[in-house]
């Protein structure tokens, strides 16, 4: 005789009704990444704005292989080019309003000055002549960071004291495929969801995390099928294609600003260089299926829709390229010249009001390098 | 002691070797992080293991410290011995909640019925022109944690030794990898590698009797560097290389520090908070009548690690230890 049976007649209560808190149907994205170009959709694409895509995905194109050129003069500490994503970079900076916000993750420098940083500034973290070179007020662009995904709960947390105060502000934070591994990205996603908060996610999954293939990176039938576990939208975009990012984007900006709280956009791309010109990406894939990705270039796509509809001609892809051209040159030239550094700055921005024991450090400094001058102006004199 | 060289190995190269001999050795011991399968690590420390053992001994982890490590506590509670491998010193920070709140304390939690042995590889330091958040020096976080071991190698023979040791310890290692040093070349024989002193053990590096120079890792060579400078001024100078910081070998550090009676401390990480401190009040308490001057220290700023450009400012060089040294010989010059 068991328990239950000595207590007389055991009959199950039916279990107390569940039913989800929320249909998750709607937020499930698509089967098939969106694309607009080549299908019916380009056709009502507004001419402007694929005029300003193309000219920023050139430029952006150009700032990669120039910024890649200076590495190898030494200019450039370390350069994670973004070719082949020119189109997440540039519809990223593109989507939102001035007042907004962008987040970038170290490989963003292209979406940093879309949105109007100086181009050489936004080397200088890379350069190595200070850590963010730039103010972050001016344009409402974040540091780029460099630990991965942790500058994800900033854009939430942005996003929401901005709604506090009234602004109808929108964040739009950026991270790589590998990055929503760390917890700072499910941390972001749950807390922007909770909140409400008005914040687009973008991941470009460009195939790997370094030499990590997504496959190792998660089991989930896409990234943005991650949206729905925190209860918001995600959306699956292919982000080679400028005018289906840009698209996919400000739709998501413009849910956030009306209050309809986060989105999740996962940009599928390709990573076209290697991480970064310090890795060699022969040691984890195959040259073929670099090629394939190739074929299917975020420039070439719009400048291909952009001909054939004869919004485009060969004079206006000279003059483009000759933009670009120029910015390069004013780029190479601005990165040619050594920087000037005061070695006195390294104890200025340490704390608001600065400590004793760093003014101690600051003459300690300042003896060294007078002690160094002196000793290089006897040598100097001694040669004369 | 000889050894006898084949050819010269690199720090990293004995590395490599130690792992692999260890996983030779010992079927429950497993390499995972980021990176460290088929590309062998970003600096090719766990080159060829994956190939050699296979992706279950050697695993491409998604990319979480905090996954990394975590997973790591619960291999080790069914047997195995991981090793572990942090990208760069400052991407280990989302490990710490782990480190510190389980790994360091689980020994003593469950009264010794499960301890964790897992070595944390932590590539760390500055020196090689690497971009924010590459360069830091995390040691005295660690050390401030009771129930870590925290090494360091400065030399090709300890970083396989030393290394091989924590992996057999039935303890949490940090093990901590001066990465300016991983290119460092010594005469070593992979084949043959001799015995190196135990974990917690400091070693006279170079005998002095001037003043004694305290240091580890990548700041080892700049003392050896200093010490050979300062014969033009007339000085002797011992180096003590401290191999482990803990367990902190007080008995070496004070034999050598009441020879000399003097002292200077060197570090690249911060002086302020930084393991000098703990390491000159040490010295204070059981050498203080030895002392002929106050024990000294040369670390970096107290600043957030410099850009590269900067970086040769804050790192303490052979002339900022030199000055430190001839601040020491105040009694000596009357
Ligand atoms: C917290 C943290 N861990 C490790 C690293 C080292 N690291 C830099 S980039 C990178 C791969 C990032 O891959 P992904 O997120 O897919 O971005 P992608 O490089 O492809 O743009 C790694 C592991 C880091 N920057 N931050």
């Amino acid at each position: 005789m068991t328990v239950l049976e000595q207590r007389g007649a055991y009959r199950p209560s039916p279990p107390p009704a569940w039913q989800p808190r929320m249909d998750p149907a709607p937020l499930l994205p698509d089967a098939e990444p969106y694309r607009v170009l080549g299908t019916e959709a380009a056709g009502k694409a507004d001419p402007g704005l694929l005029r300003r895509l193309y000219a920023q995905l050139v430029r952006g194109r150009r700032y990669n292989t120039q910024a890649t050129a200076l590495t190898k003069q030494g200019r450039l500490a370390v350069y994670p080019s973004s070719t082949g994503q020119e189109a997440c970079e540039v519809a990223a900076a593109l989507a939102l309003e001035e007042r907004d916000w962008l987040f970038p993750s170290y490989r963003d420098t292209l979406a940093v000055v879309a949105r109007g940083v100086d181009p050489a500034e936004a080397l200088t973290l890379l350069r190595g002549d200070w850590h963010s070179g730039y103010d972050p007020y001016a344009h409402r662009v974040a540091p780029l960071s460099t630990p991965l995904a942790t500058q994800l709960p900033h854009a939430v947390g942005l996003a929401h004291a901005a709604r506090l105060k009234g602004d109808d502000v929108v964040t739009l934070a950026m991270v790589g495929d590998g990055g929503t591994s760390e917890g700072d990205f499910h941390e972001a996603l749950n807390f922007a969801a909770v909140w409400q908060a008005p914040v687009v996610f973008l991941v470009q999954n460009n195939g790997f995390a370094i030499s990590v293939p997504l496959a190792k990176q998660t089991a989930a039938p896409s990234l943005a099928h991650k949206a729905v576990g925190y209860g918001m939208p995600g959306r699956l975009v292919d982000g080679n294609d400028a005018v289906a990012v840009h698209e996919v984007l400000s739709d998501a900006v413009r849910h956030a600003r009306a209050g309809g709280g986060p989105t999740l956009v996962e940009a599928v791309t390709y990573r076209i260089d290697a991480h970064t010109n310090a890795d060699d990406a022969t040691r984890y894939r195959e040259d073929a299926e670099v090629a394939a990705w190739r074929a299917h270039d975020p420039v070439q796509l719009l400048e291909r829709e952009l001909t054939t509809r004869g919004l485009l001609d060969e004079a206006g892809i000279e003059a483009a390229r000759q933009d670009a051209e120029t910015m390069a040159a004013e780029l190479r030239d601005r990165m040619n010249q050594d920087p000037e550094l005061d070695p006195m700055d390294l104890f200025d921005h340490v704390y608001a009001e600065t400590t004793a024991q760093l003014r101690e450090q600051r003459a300690l400094l300042r003896a060294e390098l007078e002690a160094e001058q002196e000793q290089h102006g006897e040598q100097e004199g001694g040669a004369r | 002691m000889t050894t006898v060289a084949v050819k010269p190995a690199t720090m990293a190269q004995a590395l490599t070797r130690a792992m692999r001999d260890a996983m030779a050795a010992d079927p429950t011991v497993h390499v995972m992080g980021e990176d460290v399968g088929t590309l062998g690590g970003v600096f090719r420390v766990t080159d060829g293991l994956a190939k050699e053992f296979g992706e279950d001994r050697c695993t491409d982890t998604p990319l979480a410290e905090a996954g990394i490590l975590g997973t790591a506590v619960g291999m080790a509670m069914y047997g195995l011995r991981p090793v572990v491998e942090m990208q760069f010193d400052a991407f280990a920070y989302p490990a710490f909640e782990q480190l510190i709140s389980h790994v360091s304390r689980m020994r003593n939690r469950t009264r010794g019925r499960m301890p964790l042995p897992i070595t944390v590889r932590v590539p760390y330091g500055g020196g090689i022109g690497g971009v924010e958040h590459h360069s830091d020096s995390s040691e005295a976080y660690y050390m401030a944690t009771p129930g870590l071991h925290v090494v360091t190698p400065a030399t090709v023979a300890d970083a396989y030794g030393l290394l091989r040791q924590a992996i057999a310890s039935d303890d949490p290692v940090v093990f901590l990898e001066p990465k300016r040093l991983y290119w460092s070349k010594d005469t070593w024989n992979p084949e043959q590698p001799t015995d190196v002193e135990p974990i917690g053990r400091a070693v006279v590096r170079r005998p002095g009797s001037t003043a004694t120079l305290i240091t580890y890792g990548p700041s080892l060579p700049v003392c050896l560097e200093a010490a050979e400078a300062a014969r033009a001024e007339g000085w002797d100078l011992e180096v003590v290389d401290l191999r482990s910081l803990v367990p902190f070998d007080d008995e070496t550090v004070c034999a050598a520090v009441r020879r000399t009676g003097r002292a200077v401390v060197v570090h690249e990480s911060t002086g302020f908070g930084g393991p000098g401190g703990e390491i000159a009040a040490r010295i204070t308490e059981r050498c203080f009548h030895h002392l002929e001057a106050p024990v000294l220290r040369v670390a970096g700023f107290d600043i957030p690690y410099p850009p590269p450009m900067l970086e040769r400012h804050h790192l303490p060089g052979v002339d900022r230890i030199l000055d430190a040294v001839a601040r020491l010989q105040w009694e000596a010059e009357g």
